[in-house]
């Protein structure tokens, strides 16, 4: 039985059977989700506040890497590393020739969906794990670029560059209070924008490349094309995200895009479920969540005697691993595939059958 | 130009050193198609291993060195049977991510077993150098050097002669064909492990004597990937073949550029390798060619 409707909904027109949103339920959810997701701010404390404006950022970025890894199937190991090309070209662009933020943002990440298709070039002959490994090379590349020069001019090098805070007819968004609405905002006409990609041809174009390249070929999909298309969406979300992340950083530096962060964003989408833009969701915010608790729970473990500094200091890195290991080997479907059941649950309960 | 030739005899040096730890790379990846991002994390791991035996426990380097050998077999089989073999049948991409989450996990436990700090082995090598013609060359290089050449000669012989590298040759060759045959895959697939570890960990060692020991070697598995990427996945001539030169223009980006760029130009010469490799010559020097079918 097809249980992705709830009971008593038939599709008696076309349009209804392709909507995004089928159901008034739905609607009033998704309205009362977005506006619930305004309204917290005030109930919560500033580092868990914090913890919601980076986590809304990751998410921009790791659905760039939905797009690339989850839809066409290509691995990348270097969402950090573009996303620091947005958050560097974003505050060179408002520091060195006084662009407002709200124009330097969409500069930028053109900027870095350009600079992400110079890397994304590779997959033109290769894939799989050579293609990851361009990927990671960019990272290397871009975070040796920032920091050397001619580049440290503008980038301040190691010692990173703090961002002006943005303005907005008379407003400045210099507190977590005011800059969490610009995140929210970005976060879901980002996340709306992924969720349609995904249904046009462009992005049936992509799961064809993943479930089989060479079938896809032969279908006349222009493999190239498509491919340089996902690193470029690719790129735009990260160049997006890191022009959000840094007037909420204020002083970055490249160790805020390094390898590791690149990483963890590849492992946030795997753990979620690749293919779908609420598995992407989920899995930020349940690894981000698990971190949080790391850093909260690291102090009271600190005491025990030998270990306990090391691994207060360790948690972090010690839970992603194991986290990863163990969805890959006991649902390497992600999250969101527990989601789905639980869905499907809940429409049928209580006759489960 | 004495200044050229000695970056030259030490990047051969140094490149033997990567092209044994890409070994066990090749081997893992030939046998049973799985491409280890965790194999830097073996090799920091085989060389803390053995910094405990020699140094902790106190033993004789011979003594320790088979001890530390032994243990580290058995980790590599033990990593394979509880992180590799579930995967059977998934896609490549997450068995890639499935070795991405083991080194995250390596990463994070060793420094909490054997501390973060930056040890030293006993000095097993002369201390020192040797002048060849107008160059020098410290002893650890050169014995490093003698080492590994004498460590792939070995995988080399094993590869060709033995009856376990000849398995290993079918298994890599087609799983399907090999199982026909009679051949158990999954012990070939873990003995493939066991023989990765014993590769890092002599890699491990050698560098340790170059570098110093701590959980931070790691980092060494990030220069095996231009080394395979250059010389071909899945040929062992090629990686060879392709550690020392990937060693030499390090060392010579390392010399000329570093005064340019100030520093970092010989770290970031291996990713420019792999990303004109991949441009150029996307299969390695030596590397076949896949031909796929729908």
């Amino acid at each position: 039985m097809d249980v992705s409707r709830p009971c008593g909904i038939f599709d008696t027109t076309y349009s209804r059977d392709i909507a995004v949103v089928p159901t008034k339920t739905h609607w009033a959810w998704l309205i009362g989700g977005i506006t619930l997701s305004f309204l917290i701010p005030p109930f919560l404390s500033i580092p868990w506040l914090s913890w919601v404006i980076e986590t809304s950022v990751v998410i921009v970025a790791v659905l760039g890497l939905y797009f690339v890894t989850g839809l066409c199937g290509q691995i990348s190991i270097g969402q950090a590393g573009f996303m620091a090309v947005g958050a560097y070209s974003t505050v060179i662009l408002m520091n060195q020739f006084a662009f407002s933020y709200w124009l330097a943002l969409p500069i930028s990440a053109l900027i870095t969906g350009m600079v992400v298709l110079i890397f994304g070039i590779p997959s033109l002959r290769v894939k799989g794990f050579y293609l990851a490994m361009a990927t990671l090379s960019s990272q290397f590349l871009i975070m040796w670029l920032i920091t050397h020069p001619p580049f440290d001019r503008w980038t301040g090098g190691d010692d990173g560059l703090t961002t002006p805070a943005p303005t907005m007819k008379g407003i400045v968004f210099d507190s977590y209070q005011s800059w969490f609405f610009v995140v929210m905002i970005f976060m879901w006409l980002m996340i709306f924008f992924a969720k349609n990609i995904g249904r046009t041809r462009v992005g049936r174009a992509f799961v064809a490349i993943r479930d089989s390249d060479l079938a896809a070929e032969v279908l006349g999909i222009n493999i190239f094309g498509y491919k340089l298309t996902a690193f470029f969406l690719a790129g735009i979300y990260a160049g997006i995200a890191g022009s959000l992340f840094a007037p909420y950083i204020i002083r970055f530096s490249p160790a805020n895009f390094n390898l590791e962060k690149s990483i963890w964003y590849l492992g946030m989408l795997i753990v979620g479920g690749s293919g779908s833009v609420v598995g992407a969701i989920l899995g930020v915010v349940f690894i981000r969540l698990l971190l949080h608790l790391t850093t909260i729970f690291g102090p009271s473990i600190h005491p025990i005697p030998f270990v306990g500094p090391l691994l207060a200091n360790y948690l972090g890195g010690l839970v992603f691993g194991l986290v990863i290991i163990f969805f890959l080997i006991f649902e390497p479907r992600g999250l969101n595939h527990r989601w789905v059941i639980f869905k499907a649950w809940y429409r049928l309960h209580p006759f489960s059958y | 130009m004495d200044f050229f030739f000695q970056m030259v005899l030490s990047g051969v040096m140094l490149g033997s050193i990567y092209s044994l730890v890409a070994l066990g790379f090749v081997i893992i990846y030939k046998s049973s198609g799985v491409i280890n991002f965790a194999q830097g994390h073996l090799v920091a791991l085989g060389a803390l291993i053995l910094w405990t035996f020699l140094m902790k426990l106190g033993l004789p380097l011979w003594m320790g060195g088979l001890l530390a050998i032994l243990s580290m077999a058995f980790l590599g089989v033990i990593v394979e049977h509880l992180t590799i073999h579930p995967m059977t049948g998934q896609p490549l991409m997450a068995v890639i991510v499935m070795t991405i989450g083991l080194a995250a996990f390596l990463a994070s436990l060793m420094p909490c077993v054997f501390g973060a700090l930056e040890q030293a082995y006993p000095s097993i090598f002369p201390k020192g150098g040797m002048k060849i013609w107008r160059l020098i060359i410290s002893y650890e290089y050169f014995w490093g050097f003698l080492t590994a050449l004498g460590m792939v000669s070995i995988f080399l012989y094993f590869f060709r002669y033995t009856k376990l590298g000849l398995l290993m040759r079918a298994v890599a060759d087609g799983h399907n064909s090999a199982r026909s045959c009679g051949i158990k895959v999954e012990v070939i697939f873990r003995w493939s492990w066991a023989i990765a570890a014993v590769s890092a960990i002599i890699g491990g060692f050698l560098l340790g004597n170059i570098v110093s020991v701590s959980p931070a070697m790691a980092s060494i598995g990030m220069r095996i990937f231009p080394v395979v990427i250059l010389g071909g996945l899945n040929s062992i001539t090629g990686c060879i073949i392709a550690g020392p030169i990937v060693g030499v223009l390090e060392l010579l980006a390392a010399g000329y550029g570093d005064p340019i760029t100030r520093g970092g130009a010989g770290d970031v010469m291996p990713y420019i390798i792999i990303l004109l490799t991949l441009i150029f010559k996307p299969h390695g020097i030596f590397g076949e060619k896949e031909i796929e079918r729908i």
